[in-house]
């Protein structure tokens, strides 16, 4: 009789879906199937069973080739490199659980690290133009029970964030959207025609880069004053119809993504996002959320919010908290040679930095804690696997809507391994003892 | 743990009475002692300064998610206020919105050792608590907010008192909470869909219930549980011009409610920053706005069974954030700063705004004033608390300000004839010109610890020097008997203390943060009750079809959240 867990939360997208039902085999050890759970989810938990998967942290050798290395070695190697570094870069935090995150504060608090998340190739320009204008926002439960209005972004859940539309914003049938989807319009702006878009009531192509502007247009809609002909290649018929559909609702809510995040304009895209979201709120109810991708990203920002007062881009090296994006971000100190060390947990740069920057990490002292191989294991001189938060560790993840969930070990990792906060823990005694402060 | 005696300080203790006495307080294993009861006590000289059991906050917004987002969004409220590591001091930084570590500090300087989260939102309990575990030194508790909850708007529309108990004593064990907070009471549910409940008898929409019965509903439950802490409201119509008649509605609904507790807490409804309710006149704009503080002072003071606290403004920047969804929205439209919302599923809803309380402007000198005037109309300072609803009226860190001004004519004086552009109206147009009352020592021990645990259910514990209680003492530099030819040294001193003891650990030390404590405590309230079928029923009903967690994944479970429980335990199965 295979036994089932169920209430497990998905430790991969910021959708955080927390109804998995994982089959264990009868010894308890071994993963069958995963339940309810997206391919990608799913692939998460069972990939953490593979048969080829590290278990012992290795060393680079000056030939390119590993040797393994006992945790207390690569304890040492991180201590001391972090100790010896004048600007260490403490890089990812978006994979982990916020317990981890707290001790990779005080270690970077300890050695004067500049402490980055995933955010800042992601939604940093989101967290940014929440500066600038504030965020009227809601959960996901808001949603699924009142949204009568839907937009998509510049993103693409259908392949991103796969069981969002199910469990909380098309689909669903909730307290006063009895209906489910037939309860909902929606709209999705995407200049490409997407698996989401085809959904669409209304999907608005724009012309790439143009979301300022039509942004810009729909408050001018919403207001009822004159628009051009076409905006960002979208007529003013249609630009009004959109307005006036979002007007009418009783409850909208705009979802976005990197397609918005990252194209043209950044932050002032999203600046403007929120403006007509804000605007909406004087005909009807409205809020607005980002798609966040990793599935702890957010909880980063929280631990470094109420630890240091910003949610990424973190300078600790003069002993006090600073933040400045485009100075003290993850790429900028790297590309100005301004890091002398690297240590990267719970994200992979090496698949998403420019090339430049993961030059500058292969050419650096670095470390790269990860349960797998990935393109930043391979360029680091030290790789220390560590066990699967949320399969085989539990801990608490903040969802894409800041709503926090502790995540739930269904497996025991493989004998002997370390989780990412024991890991920090070792590598913070270790270096209070190398600094003499312990 | 080392044992201590304070030497020699002028004691200030409502609880046993005494006030200004020269005597000596020891603790021992953590508790306070008879200073007979110690020998080879660690010997703290306070000759020549003020003495008094720690202090204790019964309402501040220092932990959870709205806190959070008023530090992550206002990256300038660091700008000028970070401070370095230094020896076992962790990095501070924030001033409205300070971070955790520097909440810990501040409280730690100002002499207090116990912090009540005023709202915490239950499906954010989780965060709420993170916080609360990385703010040092100084033991806390957080109330869940219950007046805009649809199981309590559903069981109190059917009268359902019971039920509405059921649901709190569950709610309050699922969430690690300590007691029943409610916000805009149906206004914030109403807030789901653009709207507001103005006044006491405004329906909110769908549910089909008014504030009035929502807070009537949830004092007969508080009292029902017999929970150590009163029902805790924040009114409708907060901050509204003319809003003083909605106030008064509000407190008369404890009228015909009695205390039933094992605590010696005697009000059922604690009403929290009074001032912002207080108002009279009908708009901002008419020049009409004026203090309505006597009004519903005249009211408190001849009622027994309600407490409040004051919400003093204190003229500064700060960052404005409460569950209070609507009133933020207004705010934003008020003065167009960027305005922060999340609506909570079935819950509630927050709003963040900051706000500049400049005191060239007639409002903002009056709501000074308003603030100070209940401080000072107050006949049983047992019943009114200082706070600043930090940071809404004011930062934390001007608590020692607010003393000041309470205690001294003086300086308050200086604000209106100095400060203020126009002192003169808010002279006319409310009564802090007629008050020449200053609050003594003794008063201020009532209003800043004695009281508050009385009303929170914890003086058993705190607010007093009483052989037995915890070992929560501190020491000011302030003497009662050559200091008092300056108001600025109250306000030096109360910031400033000499010496701090938390249950018997030395955490300052001349006026030096030493330790970072090492027992900080989460207190929240187990409270037995029969078993509920129905209320069983209904909350697995709502789990399974509107929330977007599973009732499994809903509670705080201890370990990483609440690694340091202070378990208060009630019956209420009888
Ligand atoms: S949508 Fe995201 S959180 Fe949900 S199962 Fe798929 S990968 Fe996991």
């Amino acid at each position: 009789m295979a036994k089932i867990v169920t209430d497990v939360v998905c430790p991969f997208c910021g959708t955080l879906c927390d109804d998995l039902e994982v089959a264990l085999d009868d010894s308890g050890e071994k993963i069958l199937e995963v339940y309810n759970a997206c391919a990608i989810g799913a692939t998460k938990f069972l990939h953490s069973q593979a048969e080829d998967r590290l278990t012992r942290p290795r060393m680079k050798q000056e030939d390119g080739s590993w040797k393994d290395v006992t945790y207390d070695e690569a304890v040492e190697y991180t201590a001391k490199m972090l100790v010896d570094a004048k600007k260490p870069l403490m890089y990812g935090w978006s994979s982990t659980s916020c317990s981890a995150q707290s001790i990779g504060s005080e270690l970077g608090e300890e050695v004067g690290a500049c402490m980055d998340n995933t955010a800042t190739v992601c939604h940093g320009s989101t967290l940014i133009a929440v500066q600038d204008v504030g965020v009227p926002s809601a959960t996901l439960g808001e949603i699924a029970n009142r949204a009568d209005r839907v937009v998509f972004w510049g993103c693409n859940p259908a392949h991103a964030h796969p069981r969002h539309m199910s469990r909380y914003s098309i689909f669903p049938r909730g307290f006063f959207t009895g209906k489910g989807s037939k309860s909902r319009k929606m709209v999705v702006v995407d200049p490409r025609k997407t698996d989401t878009a085809k959904m669409a009531d209304i999907h608005l192509q724009l012309e790439q880069g143009r979301d300022y502007e039509l942004l810009s247009a729909i408050r001018i809609a919403i207001r009822g004053e004159k628009l051009p002909e076409t905006v960002a290649g979208i007529p003013a018929k249609t630009i009004k119809e959109v307005a006036d559909t979002l007007k009418s609702g009783r409850f909208s809510v705009i979802f976005f993504g990197m397609g918005v995040t990252h194209s043209l304009g950044k932050n002032h895209n999203i600046d403007i996002a929120i403006a007509v979201t804000r605007d909406l709120n004087d005909y009807t109810k409205a809020a607005i959320i980002p798609m966040r991708g990793h599935y702890n990203v957010t909880g980063s920002g929280q631990v470094w919010g109420w630890q240091f007062g910003y949610p990424f881009c973190l300078d600790l090296s003069r002993g006090f908290p600073r933040y400045n994006p485009g100075d003290s971000s993850s790429n900028d100190l790297l590309i100005r040679d301004e890091v002398d060390a690297v240590f990267t947990l719970g994200s992979d740069p090496g698949a998403h930095f420019p090339v430049g920057s993961v030059k500058k990490i292969a050419q650096l002292p670095s470390v790269c804690i990860d349960p797998h191989i990935t393109p930043t294991s391979a360029v680091s001189k030290l790789h220390v696997p560590v066990a699967f938060v949320g399969v085989e560790v539990g801990g608490c993840a903040y969802r894409m809507d800041n709503v926090p969930i502790e995540t739930r070990k269904v497996v025991e990792p493989p004998e002997g391994m370390l989780t990412d906060e024991e890991f920090l823990a070792k590598v913070l005694d270790r270096v209070k003892k190398i600094k003499g402060v312990a | 743990m080392a044992d201590y005696i304070i030497r020699n300080g002028f004691v200030f203790d409502p609880i046993l009475g005494i006030n200004g006495d020269i005597m000596d307080v020891a603790v021992k294993d953590g508790k306070i002692v008879d200073a007979g009861d110690v020998t080879k006590a660690t010997e703290i000289d306070a000759s020549g300064m003020t003495v008094m059991a720690a202090g204790v906050d019964v309402h501040a917004h220092v932990a959870g998610p709205k806190v959070n987002v008023g530090r992550n969004f206002r990256p300038e409220d660091k700008l000028f206020s970070c401070s370095p590591r230094s020896g076992i001091k962790r990095m501070e930084a924030g001033f409205s919105v300070p971070t955790t570590i520097r909440t810990g500090y501040l409280y730690a300087r100002m002499g207090f050792g116990f912090s009540m989260e005023a709202a915490m939102p239950p499906l954010y309990a989780r965060h709420t608590h993170e916080e609360i575990v990385d703010t040092p030194i100084i033991d806390q508790g957080a109330l869940p907010v219950f007046g805009n909850n649809w199981f309590v708007l559903e069981y109190i529309k059917e009268n359902e008192v019971e039920n509405t108990a059921a649901y709190i004593a569950w709610l309050l064990a699922q969430t690690k909470g300590y007691g029943v907070k409610c916000v805009n009471p149906g206004g914030t549910e109403s807030w789901g869909w653009g709207m507001n409940c103005e006044t006491v008898d405004d329906v909110v929409p769908y549910f089909d219930v008014t504030p009035r019965q929502i807070v009537d509903g949830l004092i007969a439950a508080n009292e029902m549980l017999g929970l150590p802490h009163c029902m805790h409201v924040h009114g409708n119509s907060l901050g509204e011009p003319g809003n003083y008649g909605v106030t008064l509605d509000t407190l008369k609904i404890a009228e015909g409610h009695k205390p039933n507790n094992e605590f010696g807490r005697e009000s059922v409804l604690h009403h929290t920053h009074l001032q912002f309710h207080c108002y009279g006149g009908e708009s901002y704009a008419s020049k009409s706005f004026e203090s309505k503080s006597k009004e519903v002072m005249e009211y408190v003071n001849s009622t027994d069974n309600i407490t409040f606290d004051l919400g003093v403004v204190t003229l500064d920047e700060t960052t404005t954030m409460t569950a209070d969804g609507p009133f933020e929205f207004h705010l934003s439209h008020m003065n167009n700063l960027k305005w922060a919302n999340t609506d909570v599923e079935l819950e509630t809803a927050a709003g963040v705004v900051p706000f500049i309380y400049n005191p060239k402007t007639f409002i903002a000198g009056a709501q000074w004033a308003i603030g100070l005037e209940l401080g000072l109309l107050i006949k049983d300072p047992m019943k009114a608390y200082i706070t600043t609803d930090a940071p809404n009226a004011g930062p934390l860190m001007r608590y020692p300000r607010v003393y000041k001004w309470l205690m001294s004519a003086k300086a308050r004086d200086d604000m209106l004839d100095n400060v203020l552009k126009y002192g003169d109206s808010v002279r006319e147009r409310c009564y802090i010109g007629e008050l020449d009352r200053e609050i003594s020592l003794y008063e201020l021990a009532m209003m800043t610890r004695a009281g508050p645990a009385k009303t929170l259910g914890l003086s058993h514990m705190f607010g007093s020097l009483k052989a037995g209680l915890e070992g929560d003492v501190v020491v000011y530099p302030y003497n009662p008997e050559s200091d008092t030819d300056d108001p600025e040294k109250i306000e030096y001193a109360f910031g400033n203390c000499n010496t701090l003891l938390k249950g018997g650990e030395l955490i300052v030390k001349d006026g030096e943060v030493v330790s970072n404590g090492k027992q900080k405590r989460t207190f929240w309230v187990n409270a037995k009750t029969n078993e509920n079928p129905v209320v069983e029923r209904d909350i697995s009903e709502k789990f399974k079809r509107y929330y977007t967690v599973t009732q499994n994944n809903y509670a705080v479970e201890g370990h990483h959240y609440v690694p340091n429980p202070y378990v208060i335990e009630v019956d209420a199965t009888k």
